[in-house]
């Protein structure tokens, strides 16, 4: 079962056509993963979804369509994001950081829990925090609230391989209770965490499969992405 | 010495009617990248409603008057006029600009294009002795209506949760909307807090200058706007430390100086600021 139906997602910025008629499906459970070497339309894929590009197209979440609603009534509606560097708010504290984000009941003993790291940093201002530092807390932001879907782009960029490990340990444990659509490059990440892939190339869908069927073929992998299964 | 104090106090007066005006300019800017030219007009607004209501309501009822009037305003101003232009920044510029022309035939035809005499209560009109300095009451005035309001702000700023969502916005509007946060009715908050300032500057311009004309907004905002950029947008402590500079250094180069070179050394300052740090004193970088 999908829980996000993407079909023939159109982006064209600045009269530039970036997405060519898109369409995937992300499913209910687990981590689906969107691939593609850099320009491919990942990024741009994820903010459309969320309202944060124009897109003609259609886009439904669990049935429902969702293409042209608000974003900030969409993140209402459970979509989370976790942006592409992270975009903490550099002059705030942690703490001002994910107060910001609460909605209803926030649920600090889950972020907390995942990210100890963060609480006793809370009074710390989020721009003088390392990079994986910052990567938490884009994550703990999102996590203190129920969401049906998370999109998560390129959570291991820039970041030193320990923390990679460290952030692709907490989006497993996300990912247990919360589906996830993930960008991301770092291809020991998707072999740990994706289930379904879908890979782009030039703003169109190319391969979408199985994560692990791709990864197991190395010319395959070579071909789509420009580098081998085993990096 | 007494030279020294009288141009200091009368400077940060000065200084307090810029930063009335600025404050709100640079929220403003900061949060909503809207380029307000009819800023200056809530100002306007704010001195007529006071210079109206002083005689029936009494001197703080007229001031309480003047701050709503400029606040409604404004937010009336962000509803009907700058909502449907976000994202079109020349039609922003277009439109404000406009209403500000307009604002003032407005008024000139409601009111006459002349100056009148602001109804001032007679205790602001007196002086004090400070360290034998004879200061006048009504410089006085504008610097505690600054301090109260720049207390004001930071409090609200650092204590509520519109404060968070303001500060934050000024990083990274879009992030804000991408937490499930409608950023929209922060940028209406924002016009009416910095429209209830101008309109207090209003009121309060009414009593330094002891007349209020249709122009009077216009011609203080182009220093606000010096303050603006000087502070850096988006920032209030910017804003009031720009404004002090700016107030004293127009005080004490027209008093050394000759009439009218202040300005010119704002407009320096100005520039100096633009080339050494453009971001200015708090801003945050353009991106």
């Amino acid at each position: 079962m999908s829980l996000l139906s993407v079909r023939d997602l159109v982006v064209t910025l600045s009269g530039l056509r970036i997405l060519h008629g898109v369409s995937f499906e992300a499913a209910e459970s687990g981590v689906t993963v969107l691939l593609g070497r850099n320009g491919a339309g990942k990024t741009t894929t994820l903010r459309a979804i969320l309202g944060l590009a124009p897109a003609t197209g259609s886009v439904e979440l669990a049935g429902e369509p969702v293409l042209g609603t608000r974003t900030h009534a969409l993140v209402r509606r459970g979509l989370g994001y976790v942006p592409e560097d992270r975009c903490v708010f550099a002059g705030l504290t942690v703490a001002e950081n994910l107060r910001l984000a609460e909605r209803g009941t926030p649920d600090y003993d889950l972020v907390f829990g995942l990210f100890p790291e963060l609480r006793k940093r809370s009074a710390q201002r989020a721009g003088s925090l390392s990079g994986g530092q910052q990567q938490m807390l884009s994550l703990g932001r999102v996590l203190l609230n129920d969401n049906r879907l998370l999109l998560v782009d390129e959570p291991t960029k820039g970041l030193a391989p320990k923390v990679v490990t460290e952030v692709a340990e907490a989006l497993e444990r996300v990912a247990e209770r919360v589906p996830v659509l993930l960008v991301e490059q770092n291809l020991a990440v998707v072999r740990r965490l994706g289930r379904a892939a879908v890979v782009l190339a030039a703003g169109r869908v190319a391969w979408r499969g199985d994560a692990k069927e791709l990864l197991g073929d190395h010319d395959r992998t070579k071909s789509l992405l420009g580098v081998g299964s085993h990096s | 010495m007494s030279t020294i104090v009288l141009l200091t106090l009368t400077g940060l007066g000065l200084a307090g009617l810029y930063f009335l005006i600025a404050a709100g300019l640079s929220l403003v800017f900061g949060l909503a990248d809207v380029l307000n030219f009819a800023h200056g007009w809530f100002l306007t607004v704010g001195a007529y409603a006071a210079y109206w209501a002083i005689p029936r309501v009494g001197f703080a009822g007229g001031v309480l008057v003047a701050v709503l009037a400029g606040a409604a305003t404004a937010a009336l101003v962000e509803l009907v006029m700058i909502r449907p232009l976000y994202q079109r920044t020349i039609s922003q510029v277009l439109v404000t600009v406009g209403l500000s022309l307009a604002g003032v035939a407005l008024f000139q035809a409601l009111f006459s294009p002349d100056a009148r005499t602001f109804p001032s209560p007679s205790w602001t009109e007196g002086v004090v002795t400070v360290l034998g300095a004879r200061v006048p009451v009504k410089s006085l005035v504008l610097v505690v209506g600054a301090v109260v309001v720049l207390a004001a702000l930071l409090a609200f700023l650092r204590w509520t949760r519109y404060g968070l969502i303001i500060r934050a916005g000024v990083e990274n509007r879009e992030m804000v909307t991408a937490l499930g946060i409608d950023v929209r009715k922060a940028f209406t908050l924002v016009f009416a807090i910095g429209g209830a300032a101008a309109g207090l500057a209003g009121a309060l311009s009414g009593i330094a200058f002891q007349s209020i004309a249709p122009s009077g907004g216009s011609s203080l905002l182009i220093f606000a706007f010096i303050v603006v950029v000087i502070g850096g947008m988006g920032s209030i402590t910017g804003s009031a430390v720009a404004a002090v500079a700016v107030g004293l250094l127009q005080q004490f180069v027209n008093y050394y100086g000759s009439a009218g070179m202040g300005d010119l050394c704002a407009v320096a300052l100005l520039a100096a600021v633009l080339l050494l740090r453009p971001q200015g004193i708090a801003g945050k970088v353009a991106s």
